[in-house]
């Protein structure tokens, strides 16, 4: 049993009690709905006659379904409008705050809590979304529920939950020119693989955690989902404070100087016990690529897809399926591969500093014919500040489309997809079968830049071997 | 079609079907296009459409001879991926009332639990036995008890397993959490009293 982490500490912090069944109620700080997995917990409320017991506590914005190219309401899709128009509805109805298109807060669930500081350290979060994982990089216990647990949230702003173990991520070291956060939790996933997290929160620690600013931090707890790890955190520390300072709806004044001494006191404790831990070396990850169709099917940019025998048994047969359906060879170098499609954009890689990193690959080249490439904004703020560094400007110049904020071609809720097989370089978290809207589609999974220089080669390509100009 | 769960689950009766294959994720059993909607009604059909498009009438959840089967056998970190609720949901709407696996995705677990879906767990080479006994035949009945943690034929039997809270939330029929954690209220109400980020950061007591 782990004791003295942040975990421990925020777990007992929100224990409201032991329940029947041996699970705990544990009270959510901080509720974020959008308009997919709200729509049938406002209904289910309904139907028992309950009302949502803390509105102030509920946030919601729109993400999943909204056009990048225009969102002109109604949108053309009807059932997209459907949606949007219920959770304008709900919202209104039980006075919970929705940051909707235009309001200069709107834009992927994820990016927009933190950078209205609504994420906080210490505190629990839950959203109806499995990336809600990304918040514990604030130093908070964030997860992922399904719609009866938003139901729940809802009615009692409580869950039935069952503590996890805790599992430190500790990586010495430091990332080299070129290799990114993005990277780094690839290569972790690739190592521990997807269900290798089932059961633990992944505490990220270690030099190699502790230089990345927050918006790197929470490109990795992010993917902790992906591992497995229902929630992953980083510490609370100076780059957390200062990220938070000043923002929205963080504290001000002496609330501020106390929340600081607060939430120092969260981190985990030096001699903190914990269930398991890894060791990495940041220093001997390159930059990664996923060639299969888990995220953790993953490769150094110079290694080749993995002959059958060199994996382990248990292996094989999702490596099997991955060399059909994405239909690479095995002994295949994954550098070269080509792609249709680039799409820079999503939860995990959507803000301020991704686009500066695939802007600083994309200045002064232009992407290769018959390529398709969209850089998707995670949020209105970031949208604007990128526009006011001129980055859309080098898109555009570039040939890359500049789209509106929102999920877009991760998941292709909305009209952003792949077509047919097409074979997509994408910042996003998932390379399911058929997630970016063909039955058939392809996914590679890579980092912002990689996705950039995957652009303009046409092919999966070395961010390493292109110079970068960001000062230009 | 039976109702959905309600009360006590002790016992799940009746034919089962297979979906073979490690960390089959929710994009699988419903993919995201079918989440368009502002109710779970038309679910399942949608139920493994892609796959089941893939494989023209030869998928379990197609098959005449798997049709009315309760008992979904699959194998490990079933369910992984993406929270939606919609999955368990669609799996319902079908008419799996219980599945039976080598390991089960957290979320999905918590959603299925939340819907009175039992998700039971046996070592990976009895589940592959329990696989071909129900490839082998689909008319077999099979019996899954929680109070005797069996999952049974009439010829043999299988210890499965459930974490004990969620087991004992199944068999007692308060799987469905919300009235409980209602229940609870004025206890909520004392912690939100001194919860530092809702008063100001003043210290906790
Ligand atoms: S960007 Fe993708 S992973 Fe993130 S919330 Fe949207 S759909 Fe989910």
């Amino acid at each position: 049993m782990s004791s003295g982490t942040l975990y421990d500490k925020v777990w007992d912090l929100h224990r409201v009690t032991e329940l029947p069944g041996g699970s705990t109620q544990l009270f959510v700080g901080l509720h974020l709905i959008h308009e997919v997995t709200s729509p049938q917990a406002f209904a289910a409320l309904k139907d028992k006659g309950l009302t949502v017991r803390c509105p102030e506590r509920t946030v919601a914005t729109v993400d999943h379904i909204v056009p990048t190219i225009s969102q002109q309401r109604p949108f053309e899709d009807p059932l997209a409008e459907e949606m949007l128009s219920t959770l304008e509805r709900n919202c209104a109805q039980h006075g919970i705050v929705l940051n909707g298109l235009g309001s200069g807060r709107q834009g992927i669930v994820h990016v927009i809590a933190p950078e209205l500081g609504l994420t906080q350290p210490g505190m629990t979060v839950a959203c109806g979304d499995s990336h809600t994982s990304t918040h514990g990089a604030f130093g908070a216990i964030a997860f992922g529920i399904g719609t009866s647990q938003v139901r729940d949230v809802l009615a009692s702003q409580s869950l039935a939950m069952n503590k996890l173990k805790v599992r430190r991520i500790q990586v010495n070291g430091q990332l080299t020119d070129g290799v990114s956060a993005k990277d780094l939790v690839l290569h972790v996933i690739r190592t521990l693989g997807v269900k290798g997290g089932v059961g633990y929160a992944y505490e990220f620690a270690g030099p190699a955690i502790e230089v990345l600013s927050m918006e790197e931090r929470m490109t990795i707890c992010n993917m902790a989902i992906e591992g497995g790890a229902r929630c992953g955190y980083v510490n609370p520390d100076q780059v957390t404070f200062d990220y938070l300072n000043g923002r929205v709806h963080a504290p001000r004044g002496e609330d501020w100087d106390r929340a600081v001494a607060w939430w120092s006191s969260l981190a985990s404790d030096a001699d903190a016990v914990v269930d398991d831990e890894v060791v990495f070396n940041a220093s001997a990850i390159a930059p990664t690529v996923t060639w299969g169709i888990t995220p953790g099917q993953g490769l150094g940019i110079d290694e080749s897809i993995p002959m059958p025998e060199s994996l382990e048994v248990g292996e094989r047969p999702m490596a099997e399926e991955a060399y059909r359906y994405m239909d690479l060879q095995p002994g295949t170098p994954i550098a070269g591969v080509p792609v249709d499609v680039c799409f820079i954009g999503s939860c995990t890689n959507g803000r301020l500093s991704d686009l500066r990193a695939a802007a600083a690959v994309a200045r002064g080249r232009q992407v290769a014919d018959g390529i398709r490439a969209f850089v998707v904004p995670g949020s209105e703020q970031v949208a604007k500040a990128a526009e006011a560094e001129g980055l859309d400007q080098v898109f555009r110049a570039a040939g890359f489309e500049w789209r509106e904020p929102g999920c877009s071609m991760c998941l292709a809720m909305n009209p952003d997809r792949l077509e047919g097989r097409q074979i997509s370089a994408s910042s996003s978290n998932r390379n399911f079968k058929g997630r970016q809207g063909s039955a058939s589609g392809r996914t590679l999974l890579m980092s912002p830049a990689m996705v950039a220089a995957a652009a303009v080669h046409g092919r999966v390509t070395d961010v390493r071997s292109l110079s970068t100009q960001p000062d230009l | 079609m039976s109702s959905f769960p309600s009360g006590p689950i002790q016992l799940v009766e009746g034919r089962a079907l297979v979906v073979a294959g490690e960390d089959i994720d929710t994009d699988r059993i419903i993919p995201a296009r079918f989440l368009k909607c502002v109710s779970f009604d038309a679910l399942g059909d949608q139920v493994f459409a892609d796959d089941r498009k893939e494989l023209n009438g030869e998928h379990p959840f197609d098959q005449a001879r798997f049709q009315g089967a309760l008992i979904l056998m699959v194998n490990g970190n079933f369910g992984c991926g993406s929270s939606r609720e919609h999955a368990p949901q669609a799996l319902m709407r079908w008419g799996i009332r219980a599945v039976v696996g080598v390991s089960f995705a957290e979320i999905f677990f918590g959603n299925c639990l939340a819907l009175g879906i039992p998700c039971m767990t046996a070592a990976p080479d009895q589940i592959k036995a329990i696989q071909a006994l129900v490839q082998a035949d689909p008319s077999r009945s099979w019996s899954l008890n929680l109070e005797e943690m069996k999952l049974s034929t009439e010829e043999e039997s299988w210890e499965v397993a459930v974490d004990s809270g969620p087991g004992e939330m199944l068999r007692s029929g308060r799987w469905d959490a919300t009235s409980q954690l209602l229940d609870n209220g004025p206890q909520v109400d004392a912690l939100m009293e001194h919860m530092p980020y809702l008063n100001g950061f003043q210290a906790v007591l």
